[in-house]
């Protein structure tokens, strides 16, 4: 066996290394010392960042394909993990205060290793360059996620998450590996490249295949006809693993998407953009019209992130190398706007015992207008408003999908933005113009790791957009159309 | 010691690589100096220091925009005939050809002037506003949408910019506003985002069909070409997506409502300036690329300007409400400048960019004594006023004069904007597909200029109900007049008023010259 292959697996090999470290700090150190093992997963994550962007592109023998193209790693690839730990790194931080607590201490050391597999999976499943290999990522990357939906065992609610969790990963798998089967039957090779030559035209086979296959990965987007689980879960879950949901698993499930589609359906491409007109404009509308009859802010951002996942298939629709540049960039962007906004949820609901409803945000900038500025700047972005990031990365995927001439789908996702503005600006308005609710919480403290997250989201939301082409170069650099 | 060096190393690696960004020039200034106002704001920790910035902040963009004003003005008659001057360009996101370049010609001059004079008095109008720290970040982060807006050259730096100047408007009516300040701020912020969905597919249509993935307004204009087909949906999404903000008919409706509400140093910078992008826009983007389409399809646009002018005067009659009143007639007021651009001629457009300077400057003026009126009777309602002359004299006279200018009397600014729109627009040549002499811009224009002895019953019809007559309350006997700090804000806009009136010449001069090149290429077709 050529044990080189395995050089390509640089940054998989790493966080294996760093989860079995961490599995050994968690069962050597006593329970009031569980503080070693969060601090060991944010140093071990902020090295890995810092090693994914500057070390790993210039190792010659990390890029290419490893067992026979099963597993693929480009400059690319690279990029995206980096962006995938970047989410998980500012989610991380965010979790201290709520693993502090009494009943959440001694359950604490597990939390950061199962996210690291999780990572794990979804670092798979971006470099998958064969539909095997897709498949183990993801499984690899939803069991664990359903054990992290479930982590408050003693409320109802989450292990009504964690079980509608499962239950929809594995409908969702089903689906996939059933689609997989037409598209074995009809080109008899699961490996990427391949299958992209043999595929040339649109056959009743290979077109239901497709199909399926984007329904399976459609779960995990949360893409509209197949996102019912996700306002359920996303409420059920706790706070910080509603934020990994939201940015990290759909950020991987966008990536992988997008180089399925790039690189194996590339020959029907007109096939895949019908269908993806259709998602993203319906993803688009409900998603929105869904968020503004919320009550709960958890909820509310469920389908606000639903939507989002809309916008990011208006960049795959493009179909060339600035439609994944623009791709890239706004799921970047995306996880900095999002994560600044469960930041402060994560806050609010650590100072008023675990409530969320969106009035107890009423009038908080009377009382935190630190807070208070966070969630706004955090919702503007979300909206596409300059000068923050989300008005470039907004702009920009607008872009892409008009050079593929999809002016209409351009037109109907900029009136949803007019919707959008609306919801979010009910969040601005409950914060500065609704008169404070009778047991509103007086001055919330946040732990210093949250503000640490707060802080690099806010540094993130205003320096990507106008200083961000340095991303954007860095993006469009590596990217390749079909 | 480490540290300290590295940390120098690193600031000094910084600036090389962004010395573009430090060597500004004149132009990126009106852009700067509200931002490091922003700043100075959030350091800063009483009421008086704010105070201190804000004016000092303002004077400084006056003298700006003079010092901009005299060397553009030196710059022309020393024979530089470029279209726009004091350009600088810095590239941005290179792979997409995004760049923030800036350049200004005498509309952008002009308008720039006219916003550092609304800002400068705003902030004397605004003097004892509550929660003043808050209430000024959002105004300096206004202004600097406004302010980067008339420099900007590239389409998407302006639209950039454009959409700065929107938000801020939510948070500050719907927290300093009056009355139903909640709805009107959320309707106002919703449709003008729903104006600026239109303009941003029209902007990325102009990016890929004039054939060479650029955002550069003076290279798309110069040497590139949209195609016909093209223009035809690029125009009209444009031209819609400007309208919205300067009050086109059918989407007006957010302007009355915004107005009301708004507290008076935002309706002064949102009738003021704010409604002036919309102009600006128009003819800046919607005819100066697509003069074919503004050939083919003006008339539709003229025709629903024509019902603006005529239908905010008539509306404003009816009202009783003296911001009501006012926000109509600016609704009238601006249908005509954008009545004015679609005649297509060198006369009527120079008339329609003194008329936003015009409209700009009387409407402030109105605002602001609007807003003075208000704070102290604590009613709007025409009919709870009368007397005003007799007690607050000075703030009445300045009333009176504002009315004057609105109706359009000599030696005002309003007279010369309005005259030469009239004059222009009467012997436009016609353009349109169903008629062959010029009898369809003849008879919109008689039909416009009705409006101006509509403007004169509703504006003698205020001044006589609230100025003149018995005094309605006795309360009002007692209340005082103007502060010093309202009296800059007033005195500064009518001697602007005044100015115009007499010296028309001084700006008319300025505009045409830019105006040629448009003309120019309305004319190549």
């Amino acid at each position: 066996m050529d044990f080189s292959n395995f050089w390509v697996l640089e940054q998989e090999i790493l966080l294996i290394m760093i989860i079995i470290v961490l599995f050994f700090m968690d069962i050597f150190s006593s329970e009031d010392r569980k503080d070693t093992v969060f601090y060991g997963t944010i140093i071990s994550l902020f090295y890995i960042t810092i090693h994914g962007f500057f070390v790993v592109p210039l190792h010659e023998y990390a890029i290419g394909g490893a067992f026979g193209g099963i597993f693929v790693s480009s400059k690319m690839t690279i990029l995206m993990k980096n962006v995938l730990n970047i989410a998980t790194l500012l989610v991380l931080l965010q979790t201290y205060s709520w693993l502090k607590t009494e009943k959440m201490r001694k359950q604490s050391g597990e939390f950061y290793i199962i996210t690291l597999f999780t990572l794990l999976g979804m670092y798979i499943m971006v470099s998958a360059g064969n539909f095997m290999m897709l498949y183990i990522g993801m499984e690899t990357a939803s069991l664990p996620l359903a054990c992290l939906a479930a982590y408050n065992k003693s409320q109802e609610k989450s292990a009504e998450a964690g079980v509608k969790f499962v239950l929809i990963s594995a409908l969702s798998s089903a689906v996939m590996l059933f689609g997989l089967s037409f598209l074995y039957g009809s080109v008899g090779t699961f490996y990427f490249e391949d299958m992209g030559a043999k595929i040339l035209t649109a056959d009743p086979l290979t077109v239901i295949g497709l199909v399926f296959f984007l329904g399976g990965l459609g779960f995990k987007l949360s893409l509209v006809p197949f996102h019912l689980w996700t306002a359920d879960v996303y409420e059920g879950s706790p706070t910080s693993v509603t934020a990994y949901l939201s940015v990290v698993s759909k950020g991987a499930a966008a990536f992988a998407l997008l180089f399925a589609l790039y690189k194996v359906f590339g020959n029907i491409e007109v096939v895949w953009q019908n269908i993806l007109w259709w998602l993203s404009i319906i993803t688009i509308t409900l998603g929105n019209l869904f968020a503004i009859r919320q009550k709960d802010i958890k909820r509310f951002f469920a389908f606000s992130s639903i939507s989002q996942a809309g916008y990011i298939l208006l960049g795959l629709i493009a179909g060339n190398a600035q439609g994944m540049a623009s791709t890239v960039y706004y799921v970047l962007v995306y996880v900095f706007s999002n994560l600044a906004a469960f930041a402060v949820i994560t806050s609010v609901e650590n100072a008023t015992k675990g409530k969320t409803a969106i009035d107890v945000f009423n009038g908080l900038y009377k009382s935190n207008p630190k807070l208070v500025l966070v969630m706004t700047f955090a919702v503007f972005s979300l909206g596409g408003i300059p000068p923050f990031a989300g008005f470039f990365s907004k702009f920009f995927i607008f872009m892409a999908a008009a050079s593929a001439e999809q002016y209409l789908l351009v037109f109907i996702a900029l009136l949803n933005t007019v919707v959008s503005l609306y919801y979010y600006l009910l969040i601005v308005k409950a914060m500065f113009i609704r008169e404070l609710i009778p047991d509103a919480p007086a001055r919330i403290s946040s732990d210093v790791y949250n503000k640490v997250s707060m802080l690099l989201c806010v540094a993130g939301l205003l320096l990507l957009g106008i200083f961000g082409f340095f991303f954007y170069e860095m993006a469009d650099k590596f990217s390749f159309g079909i | 010691m480490k540290n300290k060096k590295l940390l120098k190393k690193f600031t000094y690696l910084c600036a090389l690589h962004y010395r573009n960004f430090f060597s500004m020039n004149i132009l990126s200034y009106f852009v700067a100096v509200p931002l490091m106002m922003i700043v100075l704001l959030f350091l800063s920790k009483d009421l008086k220091m704010i105070r201190t910035i804000m004016v000092s902040g303002s004077v400084v963009l006056l003298g700006l925009a003079t010092v901009l004003v005299v060397l553009f003005i030196g710059e022309r008659s020393s024979g530089n005939n470029a279209q726009m001057l004091f350009t600088q360009t810095v590239e941005w996101f290179k792979p997409l050809n995004v760049t923030y370049s800036v350049g200004v010609d005498g509309i952008s001059v002009a308008m720039l002037a006219l916003s550092a004079i609304i800002v400068f008095t705003g902030v004397f109008s605004s003097w004892n506003m509550a929660m003043a720290k808050e209430f000024f970040l959002w105004y300096c982060l206004l202004s600097v949408g406004v302010f980067g807006f008339f420099i900007s050259t590239d389409l998407f730096s302006m639209f950039m910019f454009y959409e700065i100047a929107l938000i801020p408007m939510y948070l500050l009516i719907g927290l300093w506003g009056t009355g139903r300040k909640e709805y009107s701020a959320m309707k106002l912020t919703l449709m003008l985002m729903g104006g600026s969905a239109f303009l941003l597919v029209g902007i990325i249509g102009i990016y890929y069909t004039s054939g060479h993935s650029t955002f550069n307004l003076l290279e798309i204009a110069q040497n590139l070409h949209i195609p016909v087909e093209h223009q035809r949906w690029i125009f009209p999404a444009t031209f819609l997506g400007f309208g919205v903000l300067g009050a086109l008919f059918p989407f007006h409706t957010w302007s009355p409502d915004g107005h009301a509400s708004a507290p008076t140093a935002v309706s002064m910078l949102h009738a003021g300036v704010l409604m002036k992008l919309g102009g600006y826009g128009c003819f800046r983007v919607a005819i100066y690329l697509m003069p074919e389409a503004a050939h083919e399809l003006g008339w539709i646009f003229l025709i629903l300007t024509g019902i603006s002018v005529i239908y905010g005067a008539f509306s404003a009659v009816v009202q009783t409400d003296l911001k009501y009143i006012n926000a109509y007639s600016s609704v009238s007021h601006c249908g005509l400048v954008l009545f004015a651009i679609l005649m297509l001629n060198q006369t009527a457009m120079t008339g329609a960019v003194m008329q936003m300077l015009s409209h700009g400057l009387m409407t402030a003026l109105f605002f602001s004594l609007i807003g003075l009126i208000y704070g102290r009777t604590h009613t709007r309602d025409i009919r709870e006023m009368g007397g005003l002359m007799k007690i607050m004299p000075f703030a009445s006279v300045c009333y009176v004069i504002a009315g004057l200018a609105s109706l359009g009397l000599p030696g005002l600014s309003g007279f010369v904007a309005e005259m030469t729109i009239f004059v222009g627009s009467f012997g436009a040549q016609d353009i349109f597909p169903f008629a062959a002499t010029n009898t369809f811009t003849t008879t919109l224009t008689i039909v416009a200029c009705c409006s101006i002895v509509i403007t004169a019953v509703y504006i003698l019809r205020t001044v006589g109900k609230i100025l003149y007559g018995p005094v309605q309350n006795e309360h009002h006997l007692s209340l005082t007049d103007a502060a010093w700090f309202e009296r800059i804000s007033a005195v500064g806009l009518i001697v602007a008023i005044v100015f115009m009136g007499f010296y028309p010449s001084s700006v008319a001069n300025i505009i045409s010259d830019s105006i040629t090149p448009i003309i120019e290429k309305l004319a190549m077709i």
